[in-house]
């Protein structure tokens, strides 16, 4: 319940904090919102010498539209990006990612760039990051680089993000179809964290799938893009058939499902066809 | 309540509770709310380990920590604080020691093994990971069925892991089983449970060396049966203590014991002479506060073709945990009592054994016993209904005691006090149209949707009880006094902590006085103001606890008679007494019961031999159990790819006599209900093989959130009973026993299309998935 | 660290330990016992106050971070002893038995409201789902805030 102590700073540039991220090397944590941070620091699972509070530093929460790419801050709360009318017209699928993660409270709290480097494996962003093929900007004291979201996840609770780095934004471009995605979840009974969650961004061109991303959270120790369903369902007319052949492949790329008292992963790998399947009858409003 | 039948102005009204002012600001005070002065804060070193010698412990770099004031390991205490006592009594029992803190082996996770004082909280955590314990882990015994067999011994004195064996029940089984032309057998299993109540445990200790006096605040259901054991644990005469349950968070069972930390504090206190504050964490509270539940066996029943039940067998191996709480060992004895659910069932027998485990101990949770049987019951008779051929009500309807068989008696040795099951059962089936709704499940089922209707009839042992049958007395006490003032103060021994007896108890007492409500005053759970009591479980505190208070007020309006006729200058025969007022002399004057009381006080105008003062004292000892009954109906629906359970109605026809607030029972089935359903389909205790914790947090462990709920449907029947003048059962326990078997049942019925027999709770929706995927 | 914080419009000043929880500078520095503590996982909602207008879980927020910040407790909420309507709302319709969860519920339901000023059932039940009961079964807290809702429209009205 009460985290060891630390040393605490809360720098109001990105130049500073590197700074203090550099001097204190792997000794140090990044704060944002701190609802990934802080349960690990009560439950003294982590009990770093310093705690850098990037929250203080301006302009990282905007949300905008960029000619064709959206851009939305690191530290843009879920809640925000749950509510942005921006996002709802442009990019719903994280809007109804935002708003399905935790519960209000931890929504109004916890931030994206927050989330996505704690890179935990039931965590519902992945999901839909993979599947609108986001790049996640990261700032170093080298300078800046965009890291792909299929390159992002690299293993359970480990992210691309290097020591030394911080994630600024994360950006997408503005889907074909905005509203042919969608994001179904089973949630987790106790902790509302995904068993497994299916994002979906497809684009229909006359019936017939042109484009699908797919993005798989809380299977596997990574979550990953369904390729074989995607491959399945380009080119071909969406039928229920399609979708139910594809999604049958929707755990093919994972070889290592998560296994845990809430679902074995067998059943994890049932509920992934089943939920894909259901993910892209919804987002092709078939 | 008016014992002449007048004067009811509350008592039967849905009146708003007198307690939540205070909590709906955030101005109620829970343990951690009292601030004392100069007060230190305990943090606990606790077994990481399910079975482990201790082979050191260094303490010297946490006591140099900062902000340390004291560390205590078992060995600095060993012999000064008395072990956690149990007060069940079986015959044959084993008896571990229980000390307070761990002596030479870690028995569970999460076992205390020292205690550090500190000036802050934080300090008190911060020092706990400076000390070093060598422990040596030893084979552990985690699976209660596999250690009746043999293997590794726990307790090593005692030469075997099995605590006890059980036996209840009366009549020929074994000639009913040969004579039957029925028998259906199902293995079933009752989850480990955690109570959960929102506030963890919390204690404050104070000790005046002075006055050698120690104050105990502490969020306990039994202020007095704690005090007398504390008292004997820290070797103070039990006068010099005194016990406070202040604001208590909600309980189920969890806070009716007498745990380690609460004669530790105690003992450190009188050690340091300041106040010392332990406040539970979640963490601890899911390990280190007792668990309900954990029951195995195989039950059986024994019916002819046309459905009548001649026997019932229940052999069940009850998983105790490491050592013995307070009522540990006899939580499987109240099962046994309950085997006839409502049915005649001539010849019953249950053997329970209890089985040391390497897990925290198991206890009262809500129901304690009584769910387990119930669900047991319930369960078969589904099975039988289903393997006769013969519809689930009808089967029940065939076995209920008819309302005229009442007192009735049961092969488990109870006279159930009165009920109508029919009633009931006909109430909730004509809530839900049942026929109509089993005309709908056919054509769901035609197509291809899983729906499920599940019935369950209950009847519970409430009001414990009488003393004959308790551990520890099972009477209670009420002081009734009115102040010169004319204000009203009700002294309860009962301990509510959510059931709203503030607010009930006062309806009671503002009836029969003929007083406002808001001049009545109940006081509960301070020993130092309230005499002797025994406390709030059982689903006793308002049958037992408010007879007394009716017995007191009466006691009291007796004597208040007797002066009221001497101040009217009248005989007490010609004296009546109505709405606060006693009249009757000859010239109509009247006088109000709050002058007599000043009166009384003034007590220069007294009739003779009269003793000064209007107070009234009554100890009451109810002369049996009340058995509320029910019958709940759920609806579910289950999705057939995913295995999820959905539940679609809920209904709940609860009889439980007279209702003194609608409100407050409305409010206790609705929280029922919605534990029933947590043990049903979300809650579970799970230990490893290595007897680790897996749930040690709530966001493993899954307590039921408003949007996983139902609305519920309710009603009730009203049967009298006489084993109290409220003609009052008791309520408390009532939903989380209908309302287990109503939704298995509900969910095996949806499964039919498979199959299926049994599946065992909690319902989670991959064993519901493995049902139907065959796999 | 030296940091002030404006609870329920009063300043509150103090240095503090970067550690310390925004809960238990509530609770232990400025004295409003009202915020509950139930779990150590953000999840159980006994913590429930709002920060600059939003229910958060304080809990899960240093006290550092809250430095400048506007917190309602649950003792503002109640103006000039008057009860705020979701008080009034839990009062009514018997949503509170030990009330430990009481305050962060009430709380979390001003938060929804502030959202959402005709919620329905479902939508209370989801808005709710960050705050655990174990006494009620939820029911009477859903109908206690559609009553609030209703009484607060009214008053917008």
């Amino acid at each position: 319940m009460i985290p060891s102590n630390f040393e605490y700073h809360a720098p109001t540039s990105i130049e500073a904090a590197l700074d203090l991220i550099n001097q204190y090397g792997d000794d140090c944590k990044i704060l944002s919102g701190g609802h990934s941070l802080i349960p690990v620091l009560k439950l003294r699972l982590a009990a770093p010498a310093a705690v850098i509070d990037i929250g203080r530093i301006p302009g990282l929460s905007s949300i905008s539209l960029d000619r064709d790419r959206l851009r939305i801050g690191a530290l843009a709360t879920h809640a925000s990006i749950a509510a942005s009318d921006m996002l709802g017209q442009l990019c719903p699928l994280l809007a109804t990612t935002a708003h399905q993660i935790g519960d209000p409270q931890v929504r109004n709290r916890g931030t994206l760039g927050g989330s996505l480097v704690h890179a935990d494996p039931a965590a519902d962003w992945p999901a839909a990051i993979l599947a609108l093929d986001a790049s996640i900007t990261v700032r170093g004291s080298a300078g800046e680089r965009h890291i792909a979201a299929n390159d992002f996840f690299v293993d359970m609770l480990t992210s691309a993000v290097q020591q030394g780095e911080i994630v600024t934004e994360i950006s997408v471009a503005v889907p074909a179809q905005p509203r042919a995605s969608s994001y179904i979840k089973v949630a987790q009974s106790a902790s509302g964290f995904a068993v497994v969650g299916v994002a979906v961004q497809l684009e229909i061109d006359n019936g017939v799938c042109v484009g699908a991303r797919i993005g798989v959270t809380g299977f596997a120790p990574k979550p990953y893009r369904a390729s074989s369903t995607e491959n399945a369902l380009k080119g071909n007319p969406i039928t229920e058939d399609l979708i139910s052949s594809a999604a049958a492949l929707a755990d093919s790329e994972a070889a290592d499902a998560m296994n845990d008292i809430h679902a074995s992963g067998e059943y994890r790998r049932h509920l992934t066809r089943v939920i894909a399947a259901r993910a892209l009858r919804a987002a092709a409003r078939v | 309540m008016s014992s002449n039948g007048k004067n009811e102005k509350y008592v039967g009204r849905p009146v708003k509770r007198t307690e939540d002012p205070r909590l709906i600001q955030g101005l109620g005070h829970y343990v951690d709310d009292i601030r004392l002065a100069g007060e230190l804060y305990v943090a606990f070193l606790r077994s990481p380990y399910a079975h482990a010698r201790i082979n050191s412990i260094n303490t010297d770099a946490a006591r140099n920590a900062s902000g340390v004031v004291a560390i205590f390991t078992g060995s600095d205490i060993e012999g000064r604080v008395g072990n956690v006592p149990t007060a069940a009594a079986l015959e044959g029992l084993k008896v571990p020691k229980y000390p307070v803190l761990a002596l030479g082996k870690v028995f569970f996770v999460g076992q205390p093994v020292a205690a550090v004082v500190a000036t802050s909280r934080y300090a008190a955590r911060d020092a706990v990971d400076h000390i070093e314990v060598d422990f040596e882990p030893l084979d552990v015994v985690v699976d209660a069925e596999a250690a009746a067999q043999g293997g590794p011994v726990i307790h090593h004195d005692f030469g075997d892991n099995i605590a006890y064996v059980h036996r209840a029940g009366i009549g020929d089984v074994d000639a009913a089983f040969a004579s039957a032309d029925k028998i259906v057998a199902q293995k079933m299993h009752h989850q480990r449970l955690a109570p959960i109540s929102l506030e963890p445990r919390g204690v404050l200790a104070s000790f005046l060396p002075g006055e050698q006096q120690l104050t105990l605040w502490t969020s306990t259901q039994i202020p007095h049966l704690l005090r007398t054991q504390v008292a004997i644990m820290i070797g103070l005469p039990e006068n010099k203590v005194r016990v406070i349950a202040p604001e208590v968070g909600g309980g189920f069972g969890s806070k009716l014991n007498v745990y380690a930390e609460e004669a530790l504090l105690s003992f450190i206190s009188m050690q340091l002479h300041k106040p010392v504050k332990w406040i539970e964490t979640r963490r601890e509270n899911m390990s280190a506060t007792i668990h309900g539940r954990a029951q195995s066996g195989v039950a059986e029943l024994a019916l002819k073709n046309d459905g009548t039940i001649l026997g019932l067998r229940y052999t069940v191996t009850a998983d105790l945990g490491a050592y013995h709480q307070l009522l540990t060992p006899a939580i499987p004895t109240l099962t046994g009592l309950m085997l006839s659910g409502c049915y005649k069932i001539p010849a019953i027998s249950m053997v329970c054994t209890g089985v040391f485990t390497n897990k925290m101990a198991t206890d009262a949770y809500r129901g304690a016993g009584r769910p387990e049987a119930t669900y047991v019951v319930e369960r078969l008779m589904d099975i039988a209904a289903q393997e006769l051929g013969i519809d689930p009500v009808e089967l029940r309807r065939k076995n209920f005691p008819t309302p005229d068989e009442f007192p009735f008696a049961t092969a488990t040795g109870l006279f159930y006090d009165s009920g109508n099951y029919q009633a009931a059962l006909d109430r909730a089936l004509a809530m839900v149209d049942y026929d109509k709704l089993r005309e709908i499940q056919k054509s769901d089922t035609a197509a291809g949707r899983l729906v499920g209707i599940g019935v369950s009839t209950y009847v519970e042992i409430c009001a414990l009880g009488p003393s004959a049958a308790m551990p520890a007395g099972g009477w209670e006490s009420a002081t009734v006094r009115i102040e010169p003032t004319g204000k009203v103060t009700v002294m309860t021994g009962a301990s509510p902590h959510g059931q709203g007896q503030e607010t009930s108890f006062a309806q009671i007492t503002a009836d029969m006085l003929g007083v406002d409500l808001n001049d009545v005053y109940v006081i509960h759970g301070d020993t130092g103001i309230v005499q002797y009591g025994i406390g709030t479980f059982g689903s006793r505190a308002t049958a037992v606890g408010g007879t007394a208070v009716v017995y007191a007020t009466e006691k009291l309006i007796s004597k208040a008679t007797k002066i009221a006729a001497h101040l009217l200058t009248t005989d007490e025969e010609n004296v009546t007494f109505e709405n606060g007022v006693f009249s009757g002399a000859p010239d109509d004057k009247q006088v109000t019961i709050q002058q007599v009381a000043l009166a009384a006080h003034l007590a220069s105008n007294l009739p003779p031999d009269t003793e000064p003062g209007l107070s009234a004292t009554y100890f009451f000892e109810p002369k049996n159990f009340t058995f509320p009954f029910g019958a709940h109906i759920c609806i579910v629906e289950v999705d057939r790819d995913t295995g999820d359970i959905r539940i679609k109605r809920y209904v709940a026809v609860d009889d439980c006599g007279k209702v003194i607030n609608p409100l407050l029972v409305e409010g206790q089935v609705h929280g029922g209900i919605a534990q029933g359903l947590g043990q049903a389909l979300f809650e579970e205790v799970v230990y490893d093989e290595n007897g680790q914790l897996i749930t040690g947090t709530l966001m493993d462990y899954a307590v039921p959130k408003a949007h996983q709920l139902p609305r519920y449907e309710l009603d009730r029947t009203e049967t009298p009973t006489d084993v109290n003048p409220l003609g009052v059962k008791g309520v408390g326990e009532a939903g989380t026993i209908g309302s287990t078997p109503a939704i298995v049942n509900a969910v095996i019925d949806a499964l039919r299309p498979f199959g299926v027999k049994h599946i065992d709770m909690p319902l989670r929706p991959e064993k519901i998935w493995r049902v139907i995927s065959n796999q | 660290m030296k940091i002030s914080l404006e609870i329920n419009g009063k300043k509150h000043e103090a240095d503090v330990e970067p550690r310390l929880l925004l809960v238990h500078f509530l609770r232990d520095v400025a004295n409003l016992t009202g915020t509950h503590i139930g779990c150590e996982t953000s999840l159980c909602g006994a913590c429930t106050v709002l920060l600059d207008d939003a229910a958060i879980k304080s809990c899960t927020v240093l006290a550092v971070q809250a430095d400048g910040c506007r917190v309602t407790t649950i003792e503002g909420l109640a103006s000039a002893g008057e009860l705020h309507p979701v008080q009034k709302g839990f009062w009514e319709h018997h949503g509170l038995q030990c009330g430990y969860c009481t305050p962060g519920m009430i709380m979390a339901a001003c938060g929804l409201l502030r959202e959402n000023l005709s919620p329905s059932e479902a939508e209370i039940r989801e808005g709710l789902e960050g705050n655990l009961c174990r006494c009620t079964g939820y029911q009477n807290i859903v109908d206690a805030v559609e009553s609030a809702a209703r009484e607060m429209a009214g008053a917008v009205k």
